[in-house]
Formats: C-alpha cells, structure tokens, sequence
C-alpha cells in the first residue's frame, strides 16, 4: 500500500552547516535524502518507515569534482551523469564511468548520486566495485568536524555502516595511483537497460610483462556487501597469467565469496558467473600483458 | 489518523509560468501536477522509477516525476509533455510519432516524446544506439518500439538533422 504522504516530513535547509546542526541537535530523527532514488521507491512501496527527512540535493557544498595531482574528489551527490560527463573520469577511471553508464535509465542517472547508492548499502550496487578498486576514500561530516574513512571496510554488514547517524557523506576521494593498471568491469544482469546486477565485477591489475604486480578486484551481489576479494587478490599477486594460476584463483574465490538464491538468481548461476567474470578479467591480462603502453578500458558489455 | 506535518508553500515554474502551490512536501511531483495543476498528460506507469511514463524536465534535465518530492523542485523550471508544443504547432517529434505510428494505447509517448525531445537538445545529431541510450528508461507494451525508434529518427531528419 501507498504511503500516507501527510505523515512524512521533509525539510530543505539552505545550508549544508543547517542540515548538521539539525543531524547533531536530533540525531537518528532525520536522515538524508538526495537525489530519492532510492528512498522514493520505498516511499511509494509503503516502505518507508523512517519519517523525516532533509533534503540536501541543492546543497552546493556537497557537489562538483575537484582534480588536484593526487586525487579526483567527487562531490557526495555527484550524479551518474555527472560521473559520465567528466573527462579525468573518463580517462582515468574507467570503471566507474562504465558503472553509471549501466546504472538504470537516464532519468536515474540524472537523479541518482554516488552517496546515495552508497549509503543504501545494497550489495547489489553497481559503483561500489569500482569504487573499492580504485581504493576510494569517504569523508564524513557532522556538526563536530569531518573524517577520513577508506571505503573498503565501510560496510560492516548487510545494511551496516561505520556512517553514525549524525554524519552525512561530503566527498568521495580516488587516488590517481593507478595509471597504466589494466582495467575490467562487467555487470551480468537480466538486460543492459534498468536491470539490476546477477553479478558486477570490477578488477584492476598492474603487469610487469606476464607478471601481476598489484591486483585489485571488487564483487557486487555475491555477499551481504559489495566485497573486495582481498583473498583472491593474494593468491594472484605476484603470479604470472598462466592456466594454473588462473585454476587456483578461481578456487580461492569460491571459498571468499557467499552468493545466495534470490528472486534475481541462484547462488550456484552466480558462483559460476562470477568465477567466468574472473576467468574473462584474467584472459585479457594475458593478452595485453607484455604492452605496458595499452591501457585501453578492456571491458566486455554485459 | 497518523499526525500530518504542514503543507509547505513552494515556487517553482512550470512550462514557462512561474506559479506559488501549497503540498505536503514528500508529496511526488507526478500527483501535484497531474491534481493540483491538472497537467494530466504526464502519465503514471509504475511508480517506481522504471518505465517513463512520468518524465517531466527538471532544470533542463529528464526525471521521472514519481520519484521526485515537490519539495525538491522549489526554485526549479518543470517541462512537462504540455509544454512541448508551440500553441497548435506540434513539435517535430510530435508530428514523427503520428506520422510513424509511435503510439498505440499512448501511456508511454507523453514520457517518450519528453525523452526525445531532451535527447535531441542535448545530441542534434544522435546516432543509433544514442537514440537506443536515450530512450533506455522508458518502457512500451504496445508498439515493440520499432515504431517509436522510427519517429526519432524522422524527427532527427524533419529538423534537418541527420541520424
Ligand atoms: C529505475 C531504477 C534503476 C536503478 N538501477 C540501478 C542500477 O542499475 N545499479 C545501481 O547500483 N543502482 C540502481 N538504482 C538505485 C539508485 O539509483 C542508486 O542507489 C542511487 O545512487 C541512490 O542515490 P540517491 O541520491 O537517489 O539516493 P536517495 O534515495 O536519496 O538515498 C539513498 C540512501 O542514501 C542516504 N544518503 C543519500 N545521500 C547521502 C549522503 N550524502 N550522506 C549520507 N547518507 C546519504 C539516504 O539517507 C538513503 O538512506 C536504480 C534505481 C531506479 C529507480
Ligand atoms: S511512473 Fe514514474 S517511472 Fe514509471
Ligand atoms: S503505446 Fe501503449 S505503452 Fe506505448
């Protein structure tokens, strides 16, 4: 059933200082809505069992990209659009371009914002593979001062996150340490428009000739959280691309990863997926792994 | 009766007019202009952001309508599918979807018409999967979409565009 539209409430301070102070002052009271993707799907679902909520989708603080030498710094309500748009994005971090350019329609990707596919906390989200591969750095703001949290570890659980209810995300921060990495991503759902991931992959690989130096490779819809595979990494690092290797991590991910059967797969069709997605990431390290120079975004299409 | 919290007063302008409303302020801007404006030729499909039919512009950009609270448009400028004509002069997508049979029941085209007419200003000359891309959010079940294609791409030529 419908929700009973008297009964929500939703302000719009003019200010991000406004909307913390409100956080700080009743805190768990009011939540953040941004670009209502997803809260507004709940809302009409008759879902919603939070009540009041703070509008901060015109809060200038917490928009635009900023590129200094170090970082890519993306506002919390960064939009998929937005993402898709900008060209050091687009250069150097390919995988989260490729995630908007996948996320839902153009209405969704004009409304939806990183933060908020965060911070709904879906294992299912199609840009927090990329953003655990690109060793994503989350600020969090509240009226007593900001922090600086890695992503990964960030979810602590299905739904669960180290955000305290008095705190919003501000900024998303990626290094730029990675160029030159070999980059994969590849969202397996039921059709390429408006489908949500059976499997997302995203994998980056640093190669010295036929050697994988560094590795980095992030699952969505595998576990209770978007995981980085931290255990198949190490079982990769150091390796050359070879039939044997590729076996032995295809094992280690089996053991790292716990899909589950939903109305959107099975776990055995995932485990399976997941273990080609990975087969598929390694191929095209052997193929381009000598050519340092080729660092082409070598990512199939779902 | 659950408590109801106050009906906020919002400003915003809708196809050109700039108009003072009183709303709750999760109301979703799909019912304030469908019932309070009775701007009805945006459509309801589902309700959850996945078909279109609810597309209105939004500062020049495509949303859907039913998930957006009127609260968040204070300020803004809404297009919707009635402000896509000039007076009885249909738009060139308009005219492309009659000639080319685009619509059948008509439930989608409010929404398709909105996301070509947005495609085309922002890519004059779209190609192919552009056009796909572009119409990617809003979903038909009567034409099979071919028919739907097609108008895009005959507007593209009406208005001296090549596709
Ligand atoms: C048709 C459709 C298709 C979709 N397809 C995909 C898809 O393919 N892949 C995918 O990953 N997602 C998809 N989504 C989900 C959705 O678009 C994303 O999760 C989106 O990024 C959410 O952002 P938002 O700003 O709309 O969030 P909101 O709905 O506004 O908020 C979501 C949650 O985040 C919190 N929040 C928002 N901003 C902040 C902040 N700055 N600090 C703290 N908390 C915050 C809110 O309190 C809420 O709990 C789809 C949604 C729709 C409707
Ligand atoms: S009614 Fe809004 S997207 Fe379907
Ligand atoms: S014409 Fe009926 S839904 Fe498209």
């Amino acid at each position: 059933m419908r929700s009973y539209v008297p009964a929500y409430e939703l302000r719009a301070p003019q200010s991000l200082e406004a909307a913390l102070e409100l956080l700080e002052r009743e805190p768990d009271v009011w939540r953040p809505l941004a670009g209502g993707t997803d809260l507004m799907v709940l809302f009409e679902a008759g879902k919603l069992t939070h009540r009041k909520f703070l509008s901060i989708w015109k809060l200038s603080e917490l928009k635009g990209v900023e590129v200094t030498p170090e970082h890519v710094t993306l506002g919390a309500l960064t939009t998929y659009t937005q993402v898709q748009a900008h060209a050091v994005l687009q250069r150097e971090f390919p995988l989260l371009c490729q995630a908007a350019r996948e996320t839902g329609g153009i209405a969704t990707q004009n409304r939806g914002t990183l933060a908020g596919n965060i911070v709904n906390g879906s294992p299912a989200a199609d840009s927090p593979p990329a953003l655990l591969v690109y060793d994503a750095q989350i600020e969090l703001v509240s009226a007593r001062g900001s922090r600086w949290v890695p992503y990964q570890g960030f979810h602590t659980g299905y739904k669960t996150m180290v955000l305290r209810p008095e705190e919003i995300i501000r900024r998303i921060r990626l290094p730029r340490t990675k160029q030159g990495w070999r980059q994969y991503y590849r969202k397996v759902g039921t059709r390429k428009a408006q489908a949500i991931s059976k499997v997302c992959f995203a994998g980056s690989a640093q190669m010295q000739h036929n050697t994988i130096r560094d590795i980095r490779m992030a699952l969505g819809s595998v576990a209770p959280i978007v995981l980085r595979c931290a255990r198949t990494e190490a079982a990769l690092r150091s390796q050359k691309v070879s039939a044997g290797a590729f076996a032995a991590a295809k094992e280690v991910l089996a053991q790292e990863i716990t899909p589950i059967d939903d109305m959107r797969s099975t776990a055995a069709y995932r485990l399976r997926v997941a273990q080609n997605l990975l087969e598929e990431f390694l191929l095209q390290l052997q193929n381009n792994g000598g050519d340092e120079s080729h660092r082409g975004l070598a990512a199939a299409e779902s | 009766m659950p408590d109801r919290v106050n009906k906020a007063e919002i400003t915003c302008t809708v196809n050109g007019e700039t108009l003072s409303l009183k709303a709750y302020p999760m109301a979703r801007l799909l019912d304030v202009l469908r019932q309070e404006l009775r701007l009805t030729g945006t459509k309801e499909g589902c309700g959850e952001g996945e078909c279109g039919a609810c597309s209105v512009w939004i500062d020049g950009e495509i949303a859907n309508s039913c998930l957006v609270p009127v609260l968040q448009v204070a300020g803004s400028e809404i297009k919707t599918i009635e402000g896509i004509a000039t007076g009885e002069q249909l738009h060139a997508v308009q005219e492309a979807f009659i000639s080319c049979g685009g619509a059948q029941c008509g439930i989608c085209t409010p929404g398709m018409v909105m996301a070509a007419v947005n495609l085309l200003e922002r890519t004059p000359h779209p190609s192919e999967t552009e056009i796909r891309m572009g119409l990617a959010g809003n979903l038909c079940r009567c034409t099979g979409y071919m028919k739907i294609f097609e108008a895009v791409v005959r507007a593209c030529q009406a208005t001296g565009v090549k596709a």
